[in-house]
């Protein structure tokens, strides 16, 4: 008969309407703005309202989630900002849109390059933040972030990123990647431990 | 290509050799292969391979600039659609005015193909019905894929640029520029007094017609007229212009025009390191970033001798097909939208895309742009977690939803109306316009580059290759959905074989040192055919670096398939064919 096929498919959508509410009131009206209720709003098992109301709401990111990169500093005894890079410029040199820009800063008694960038430059308007500065950097200084809201008012001034608005702690890093963290943390333990092992060997 | 697979080709053509004694040759140079054919004879040479040797499907047709020997050389692959490897052949013209016969008459898929080497290398192609530019604009001056042409915000010819490291001097590339934007105008161009005269080239074929006599046996005369679908349109899916000559209703002509999100895509891959370029791949199709890693992966890793380990290769083959299932419900949302239904059948669908972006955001820090392959392997591991939830959609809640959105579309009276008998496409003539991946397959010809020409590991998959035969909007529906079948039944198998181990061979590194020589990877992507001609010199930048977009040269086939339909077909026809601009524009 003519129209079963149209009428089958108003059962798809009067199905999708019922499970709605029946979802809203299994959880008696804490379906949103509820961090437990996410998972079954999001996951493989979802079913109902898929909206996530943003801003009010925010999906979580995953760890490997990736957005304009920072730079790492440690915090030595004294209570200094300590940078983990050493103006290598292997990140500048891989970046594919060619975004950033380091400069090399010298001692000024010899004139010679000294592993701490003098001022680091990031261009976030041509970032395509791919993360390939932060999987190829040897030394760990620099890591993809997940702050994505940073939208400014004037992109001819605040969208070039210096040192100084770049800069982050460990701390911040140990905190969004703790996985990625502590395998690091250990690989650069064990290294250390081999290197001291062969210096008291030799 | 290895020996085995050459040796059959060879095999093949020999005869074919012994045939045209001095026109043909084999193209000896080292890690090269194919056929360096005259110029003059090339006509013939393409009818023989077409009708004697059964080579039926031109897929890839481009220049490449060899400027320091001062040549021009056109690379074609074609195909058997039985099947098998490809047949490269080649022909060579001096760069001061390079003519080449066109191959339309043979291939009619070889015109946008033509048109577009013709645009961006000047190789003109003698012949060809419609030589016209076809990405940049009718105004532009020059051809920029020419190894001596230099863009705008030109700095070196090869990435890194030394300014960015130590000395650092920031600056915005658009200060640099006198126009402060991306553009540049040939001297004396005024941009407010142009007219484009081009353009009137679109509208040549309109004119007088006298309609068939009435029942009162006088004839009707009316005037064709001209209707400009986009560039800004909402069921173009992005900004592609249509010109369509309409007698009444009914089209009469239909010529897509595009080339508004074009960035030469290819020219930034040749000032780029072979390793940048894998971001950028995924700006092409952006629905499908996974497979279009896959296939530039691949093509490297052919010139490099390299292979990605077990795991790897089963990581990649379980995000490709979780990239197809994506696509094709995707597709299919829009094609409903574009029916009428409005953004229900799409919001289902893409309930279900959300699900399997989260898998891709986790793994590769990305929901589309995902620069997740490397060559020979994958750029991390899948995370804590991730394997289960795939194994969980996968088993679990996609069959269900895929047959949920076959009750709720499939029988539909109004889907079934307004798609059945419309935008046929023919079997002879899909192969003809080198029409590739579901529209190939939805008009009757089981080509799909995953039996046809297996890469990675498809091999050891058992699964089927989708085939429809009424070449229709509706049978471009239903083809989808089997092919979505399809790739849950591999990706069974992918999840319960996953091997542990290595998901990278040798160190990660970020500058690959690729030997000279040239290749061509193509895979099965969920538009058609995917496919990356690379060619190196050694350096850490590929000398050529083209690709066969699938998007693009689908739309060859489109005012085929328009022809006598009606005016409000055309949106039905066009979201059947499954563009999306950033891959058919690059």
């Amino acid at each position: 008969m003519y129209g079963i096929g149209v009428l089958k498919g108003l059962g798809v959508t009067l199905k999708h309407f019922i499970t709605s509410y029946v979802e809203d009131l299994r959880w008696l009206g804490r379906r949103y703005f509820n961090e437990d209720a996410m998972e079954s709003r999001q996951g493989p098992r979802a079913r109902g309202v898929f909206t996530v109301q943003y801003p009010e709401e925010k999906l979580p990111v995953p760890e490997e989630f990736r957005y304009i990169p920072f730079l790492l500093y440690e915090i030595d005894e004294d209570g200094k900002p300590q940078d983990r890079c050493t103006s290598c410029g292997i990140c500048a040199k891989v970046c594919p849109p060619q975004c950033i820009w380091i400069v090399r800063s010298n001692d000024p008694q010899t004139g010679r390059p000294i592993p701490e960038p003098a001022e680091f430059f990031i261009d976030i308007d041509i970032c395509m933040n791919c993360g390939l500065c932060a999987e190829y950097c040897p030394f760990d200084a620099i890591k993809m972030d997940h702050d994505y809201e940073m939208a400014a008012y004037d992109r001819m001034t605040q969208h070039i990123f210096n040192k100084a608005r770049l800069s982050k702690p460990v701390s911040y890093y140990a905190s969004i990647r703790p996985t990625n963290y502590t395998r690091e943390e250990e690989a650069r333990a064990s290294k250390e431990a081999a290197k001291a092992a062969k210096r008291e060997g030799g | 290509m290895t020996d085995q697979e050459r040796s059959v080709v060879a095999e093949a053509v020999d005869p074919l050799l012994a045939r045209f004694p001095g026109v043909a040759t084999k193209d000896e140079r080292r890690s090269y292969s194919g056929y360096l054919v005259a110029a003059d004879r090339l006509i013939e040479f393409a009818t023989a391979l077409r009708d004697e040797l059964g080579y039926d499907y031109l897929s890839s047709v481009t220049g490449v600039d060899y400027l320091p020997e001062g040549k021009w050389k056109v690379v074609y692959h074609a195909y058997k659609t039985s099947g098998g490897p490809a047949l490269i052949f080649k022909t060579q013209v001096a760069r001061e005015d390079p003519r080449v016969p066109s191959l339309v008459s043979i291939y009619p898929g070889a015109d946008f193909q033509e048109r577009e080497a013709w645009d961006l290398f000047g190789i003109h192609f003698a012949g060809h019905p419609n030589l016209r530019r076809i990405l940049m604009w009718e105004g532009f001056e020059g051809h920029p894929m020419r190894k001596d042409w230099k863009e705008p915000y030109f700095e070196e010819e090869a990435k890194p640029f030394k300014s960015r490291w130590p000395e650092g001097n920031v600056s915005r590339s658009e200060d640099a520029s006198p126009f402060r934007g991306n553009f540049q105008y040939p001297p004396g161009f005024s941009p407010e007094g142009w007219v484009p005269e081009a353009d009137s080239a679109l509208y040549a074929g309109v004119g007088r017609v006298s309609a068939s006599a009435g029942d009162n046996g006088r004839s009707l005369e009316t005037d064709q007229i001209v209707v400009n679908l986009g560039p800004q349109h909402p069921s173009t899916h992005g900004v592609f212009r249509m010109v369509v000559t309409l007698d009444g209703e009914t089209i009469v002509d239909l010529q897509p025009v595009m080339g508004y999100l074009h960035r030469n895509h290819e020219k930034i891959g040749e000032r780029n390191t072979f390793l940048m370029n894998m971001p950028f791949t995924d700006r092409l199709d952006y629905i499908c970033s996974m497979s279009n890693n896959l296939g530039y992966a691949l093509a490297v890793e052919k010139l490099m001798g390299i292979k990605p380990p077990e795991r790897a290769e089963y990581i990649r083959v379980l995000m490709v097909e979780l990239t197809r299932v994506v696509n094709h419900l995707w597709a299919i949302g829009f094609l409903l939208n574009d029916l009428g239904a409005f953004f229900t059948p799409a919001l289902y669908a893409m309930e279900e895309r959300e699900l399997i972006l989260d898998i891709f955001e986790a793994t590769s820090g990305s929901r589309m742009m995902c620069n997740y392959m490397r060559f020979g392997g994958v750029a991390r591991d899948l995370p804590e977690g991730m394997f289960e939830r795939a194994r969980e959609i996968v088993f679990d809640r996609l069959p269900r939803r895929v047959d949920e959105i076959e009750t709720y579309l499939t029988d539909n009276e109004i889907v079934r109306g307004r798609s059945i008998g419309v935008g046929v496409l023919p079997a002879a003539t899909a192969i003809a316009y080198s029409a590739a991946g579901p529209v190939l397959r939805a008009s009757g010809v089981p080509y799909d580059v995953r039996k046809a020409d297996p890469y990675s590991i498809y091999d050891r998959f058992d699964f089927n290759v989708a085939v429809r035969y009424g070449g229709d909007v509706y049978d471009r529906y239903l083809i989808r959905i089997d092919e979505i079948r399809e790739s849950l039944k591999i990706l069974r198998q992918v999840i319960e074989g996953m091997p542990g181990g290595e998901i990278q061979t040798g160190k990660p590194q970020y500058q690959v040192r690729v030997p000279a020589g040239e290749a061509y990877g193509r895979v099965e992507n969920p538009k058609g055919e995917l496919g990356y001609y690379v060619v190196s010199t050694g350096k850490p930048t590929p000398w050529r670096y083209h690709i066969r977009a699938p998007s693009f040269i689908n739309l060859t086939a489109m005012g085929e398939m328009c022809k006598g339909q009606k005016i409000a077909d055309v949106v039905a026809i066009l979201g059947s064919i499954d563009i999306v601009l950033g891959e058919t524009d690059r």
